[in-house]
């Protein structure tokens, strides 16, 4: 199964990209290849991921561990509830983190360090001994954060991390997460389903279908004028809580299923423009405007 | 309007089992108060939102409502009935005018039934005089109902065979099939993909049409809310805070927390200015609800005193838009 293809992002530093799309779209897919992460049966066909510099498709396990993972690029993990260890205290489990990163960091400079990433992310050091179950969702969802910081890396990618949220706290993470950006110049993922919440925090979002990559751009430019039949779509389905009452809009079918996608543009048997190139080639990724990328065979020109 | 349910002071304590010791040595009771005197009523074919944080009691609010699960407190209002005290066996004559639609399709449909079989249950068993071929002849129509076409084919299905936005489409059937007058929809499309909630939305507010029910949806999308119901309310830690009109409650909220809440909710537009009142903290455990107005520890617009002492009522503004804040009120 192919579940993610011929995908390709920049991501300047200090900057956020969104990366949306339906549940199946390959999202998550792409996150793991960037930490080099996938599950057993998964691999990176080809592809670069140049990431600081440096290639890290031919790199191994070891190297991976040693200089890249949470040192250069770290991850945020869905599912704020579930993603610590019940059985060990907050602060050690960030604890063990930097050590695993940084063995030559001595124990008691990483406590100080726990104790300032806490302190960062708006929790009260005095918590770092309390088990994650003593700690509320929200609370969770910044300790992970803190983690993720660890290191000091220079991209941080972050799964879904206000789903499963409620809104006020949602809304308090998200800024956090702008705040840090912003404060630590750190270079941002934010895999999420939700546009609105990828609103809140990009600069630049990729909307990727079926494992392809869509739209990709300013979020502005594509909020204002999307190219692509699916971001339309997409971004028709949200209601917004401000704007006047419109009809709800929805994406008739379903996505395809992966291991027989259908041929040519896989958006073609959902979409309301499709034609008769749509159901034979593939449209590619093209700059419609600067900073601007839709593949879709309307946009030509 | 005709009012069809009715909530009246209702409340819903659930105790809480201490350990062995801390009941021997120990007197004291403690109870989460889910629910702690709410009342509303909901009309004829209409909307009602209800809508808060988790653990704001909005589910146990829905549950009472059709008693699956009994009250501490208060009455529950059915038609003209009062069906909080009566007896099982009456409830269950009742019971075939009020259903509900679960949360995740994933989990309410019995993988071991054929959508046939989901949907004709309740006519199993509440529709005792409905001769099989009646049945089955219901079924197709409410499947048709709800856009499962072609319905023949879809009878004969099993659950693992339909997508999730398929299978909300089942559970919407099998709560319309007995042609209810009341039907609890407990975040019906939360667990869909945003593509597909708006359809399954625009279905459930046509059938509330054609079969003239009335709907209890229970959410903590706001923003969907707003699209959906003809009025909301507001639940904060067991209490209706807000209540009124969707348009008025989202657009003229006049409780703090209901500003917050609308504030907190992200807008899909990157150019959006977000207003600053985020505020803090999480909301508190139920166990121990804070004294007074129980948003006081969190309010931005805390007033002194009263509000840390005296607990608010839900107060009519006029145009049927209530509130209970202890900013209102006094200049009437």
């Amino acid at each position: 199964m192919k579940a993610a293809e011929g995908v390709s992002f920049q991501l300047e530093k200090g900057e956020a990209m969104g990366l949306a799309g339906e549940s199946g779209c390959g999202k998550t897919t792409v996150a793991l290849s960037l930490l080099k992460i996938l599950p057993q049966n998964g691999r990176v066909v080809n592809g670069k991921i140049v990431i600081a510099g440096t290639d890290i498709v031919p790199l191994s396990e070891s190297e991976m561990r040693k200089n890249i993972r949470w040192k250069v690029i770290s991850m945020v993990f869905q599912g704020a509830m579930n993603a610590m260890n019940p059985l060990y205290r907050v602060g050690d489990q960030i604890v063990e983190a930097i050590k695993m990163h940084e063995p030559e960091v001595h124990r008691k400079e990483a406590k100080e360090r726990t104790a300032k990433l806490l302190e960062m992310v708006g929790i009260d050091p005095s918590r770092t001994d309390n088990y994650p179950h003593e700690f509320s969702g929200g609370m969770k969802q910044r300790a992970l954060i803190a983690m993720s910081l660890a290191c000091n890396p220079v991209v941080v990618l972050a799964d879904e991390p206000g789903t499963a949220l409620d809104v006020i706290v949602q809304a308090q993470v998200l800024r956090l997460m702008k705040e840090l950006k912003d404060r630590l110049n750190l270079s941002m993922i934010m895999i999420a389903h939700d546009l609105s919440m990828i609103a809140e925090v990009c600069q630049k979002i990729a909307i990727m279908y079926a494992g392809y990559l869509v739209e990709y751009g300013d979020i502005v430019k594509i909020f204002k004028k999307p190219l692509h039949p699916y971001t339309t779509d997409l971004i028709e389905s949200f209601p917004s809580i401000k704007a006047a009452k419109q009809e709800m809009v929805s994406i008739p079918g379903f996505p395809p299923d992966l291991l027989s996608p259908p041929p040519g543009c896989r958006f073609h048997p959902r979409c309301k423009y499709a034609m008769d190139i749509c159901r034979k080639e593939v449209p590619i990724l093209r700059e419609n405007s600067p900073n601007h990328f839709a593949a879709c065979h309307l946009v030509k020109d | 309007m005709e009012v069809v349910v009715k909530a009246e002071n209702l409340k819903k304590y659930f105790p809480i089992k201490l350990g062995f010791f801390r009941t021997l040595f120990s007197k004291e009771e403690l109870y989460v108060r889910a629910v702690d005197d709410v009342s509303f009523d909901i009309r004829k074919g209409e909307i009602f939102g209800l809508a808060g944080e988790s653990g704001s009691g909005k589910t146990t609010t829905g549950r009472l409502l059709l008693r699956l699960i009994e009250p501490t407190g208060g009455k529950v209002h059915f038609r003209d009935k009062e069906i909080t005290s009566i007896k099982d066996d009456e409830m269950k004559i009742l019971r075939r005018e009020m259903q509900i639609i679960f949360q995740d399709p994933y989990e309410s449909l019995n993988p071991r039934m054929t959508v046939g079989d989901i949907t004709s249950e309740p006519l199993r068993l509440l529709e005792k005089e409905m001769t099989p071929s009646d049945m089955d002849e219901r079924v197709l129509q409410i499947l048709e109902d709800v856009e499962l076409t072609p319905p023949k084919e879809f009878v004969l299905r099993y659950p693992h065979e339909l997508s999730g936005g398929q299978r909300q489409r089942v559970a919407v059937a099998r709560a319309f099939v007995v042609n209810p007058t009341f039907i609890v929809a407990d975040e019906p499309v939360s667990m869909l993909d945003v593509s597909i909630r708006a359809e399954i939305l625009r279905l459930m507010m046509t059938l509330v049409d054609k079969y003239q029910a009335s709907f209890l949806y229970i959410t903590h999308d706001l923003a969907l809310s707003r699209h959906m119901c003809d009025r909301l309310a507001i639940m904060y830690l067991g209490k209706i805070m807000e209540r009124g009109d969707t348009e008025q409650v989202i657009f003229e909220p006049l409780h703090p927390y209901t500003k917050a809440l609308i504030d907190a909710v992200p807008v899909p537009d990157p150019t959006a200015k977000r207003a600053e009142t985020v505020i803090k903290g999480e909301i508190p455990s139920p166990v121990n609800p804070p004294s007074g107005c129980r948003f006081h520890t969190r309010c931005p617009q805390y007033i002194g005193d009263i509000c840390r002492t005296k607990e608010p009522e839900l107060i009519d503004v006029g145009n049927n838009h209530y509130v209970s804040c202890h900013l209102y009120g006094k200049e009437k």
